[in-house]
């Protein structure tokens, strides 16, 4: 076998096994997007009921909280930036680390201090390579986020926010995470987590055309509210864990399918380049015995002469 | 009218138990308190605690909760809670093993969702 020839069969050998295995990634992919669908979906009654309460609350009483009190200047904001632990996801975490940095340059232009907490290990490198500074990093949960992952990450959130701005506490917090709108389409997008505006709350739930009762508050309403917010801010950073995820995982599934794709199409071509040296080497070889043949015929007829 | 109000027992990941019932009991902050059908609209924060649903079939379902809160209106009533499993997806040996184990530790908060948790289980 020519050396040409053989360098094309190893690299089609190479390719044909790197298809497999983004192939069986895709699938992986397939299947966790489904999973991760459904938790999002499982998680909705419990977002549904809590936006609900809070509004019941926040229409229902006078109450304030530093949750919901908007400071007069804003100093110091956080910005916590979901990203994924592993990459192969295609443009999934330089989009939503891309969003994070137009968030942070707004928040800049507007005279706020910014820091930044990251979820997930892709995140934290890029941000650790640039060498800027991270308030605070979690990793290891974001392919399946459990309800204790969004309290661990919601509780220092929460105590800056409640802290004063002079103690090193912050005013707002923005999250930047990747909605998950469909199989085909995830946005990575921001949102002002806190300081939480009730009319807004109110007016998601009144256009369902909802009218709230008059409740009566057990132990009282500051307590209810005191209980309440945390917990809406822990099932909304929740909510966007999910999404995160199950966008991620579309993410790898569109990564890996295209990277299957490609690997089928080198495979075609690599074929036929080895095809053509397959050729080309037989064709020398006939023509070479062609040759030899000749070649001895005329010396055969030269010595009968 | 057949008094009956529409329950949710919804844990942060998951709708833990839903239906009809007659009387729900759970521990707020302040106390047990009990909602029957035409209770005023509340909203109160619940304690770790067990917390007792009569289902309108005559049948009562337990479940333990860990932090959360009960909310009332309109004849239907959630229950939000952090964690909640009912009293027979409970596995007693194991929320033993936790209880002993939040103890050696001496972790307060653990040893109390054992408790809850075993009280639960043993009620049913």
């Amino acid at each position: 076998m020519g050396a040409q020839l053989r360098v094309y069969k190893r690299r089609i050998r190479s390719v044909t096994a790197t298809k497999k295995i983004t192939k069986a990634m895709e699938m992986i992919a397939a299947s966790r997007v489904v999973k991760a669908q459904r938790k999002v979906a499982a998680s909705a009654p419990y977002a549904t009921e809590l936006t609900r309460a809070v509004t019941a609350v926040g229409t229902g009483s006078n109450t304030r909280h530093p949750l919901t009190t908007k400071a007069e200047t804003v100093t110091r904001s956080a910005v916590l930036l979901l990203t994924s632990d592993r990459g192969l996801a295609g443009a999934f975490n330089s989009n939503a680390i891309k969003a994070a940095e137009q968030l942070t340059e707004r928040l800049e232009r507007e005279g706020k201090e910014v820091d930044v907490y990251i979820v997930g290990r892709r995140g934290v490198a890029h941000y650790n390579f640039r060498e800027r500074k991270i308030a605070e990093s979690w990793s290891g949960f974001t392919d399946e986020p459990t309800y204790a992952d969004a309290k661990k990450v919601a509780a220092p959130l929460i105590e800056a926010i409640e802290t004063e701005t002079a103690e090193g506490g912050v005013d707002e917090l923005h999250i930047v995470y990747t909605e998950f709108v469909s199989m085909m389409t995830q946005q990575a997008l921001d949102a002002q987590l806190l300081p939480l505006s009730l009319e807004e709350v109110a007016e998601e739930t009144a256009t369902k055309g909802e009218i709230l009762p008059l409740f009566d508050f057990e132990p009282s309403a500051e307590d209810v509210l005191d209980a309440l917010l945390p917990r809406y801010v822990e099932s909304r950073i929740y909510n966007a864990l999910l999404q995160s995820a199950a966008s991620k995982h579309a993410a790898t599934r569109r990564a890996m399918k295209s990277a299957t794709d490609n690997a089928g199409e080198l495979i075609e071509t690599l074929s036929r380049l080895a095809n053509a040296a397959r050729q080309a080497e037989i064709t020398q070889e006939i023509s070479e015995i062609v040759g030899g043949t000749a070649a001895l015929a005329d010396a055969t007829a030269g010595s009968d002469r | 009218m057949a008094a009956e109000l529409h329950v949710a027992l919804v844990a942060a990941d998951r709708e833990v138990w839903s239906g009809q019932a007659t009387l729900v009991v759970a521990r707020t902050t302040s106390g047990d308190i009990g909602v029957m059908p035409g209770h005023q609209p509340l909203l109160g924060v619940l304690e770790s605690g067990p917390v007792t649903i009569r289902t309108s079939e005559g049948g009562t379902v337990i479940a333990a909760v860990h932090g959360g809160f009960i909310s009332f209106a309109d004849n239907k009533l959630s229950l939000l809670a952090e964690i909640a499993e009912l009293s027979d997806e409970i596995d007693v040996q194991r929320a033993e093993r936790a209880l002993e184990r939040a103890k050696s530790d001496d972790d307060a908060s653990a040893g109390r969702r054992a408790e809850v948790r075993l009280q639960a289980a043993t009620a049913r």
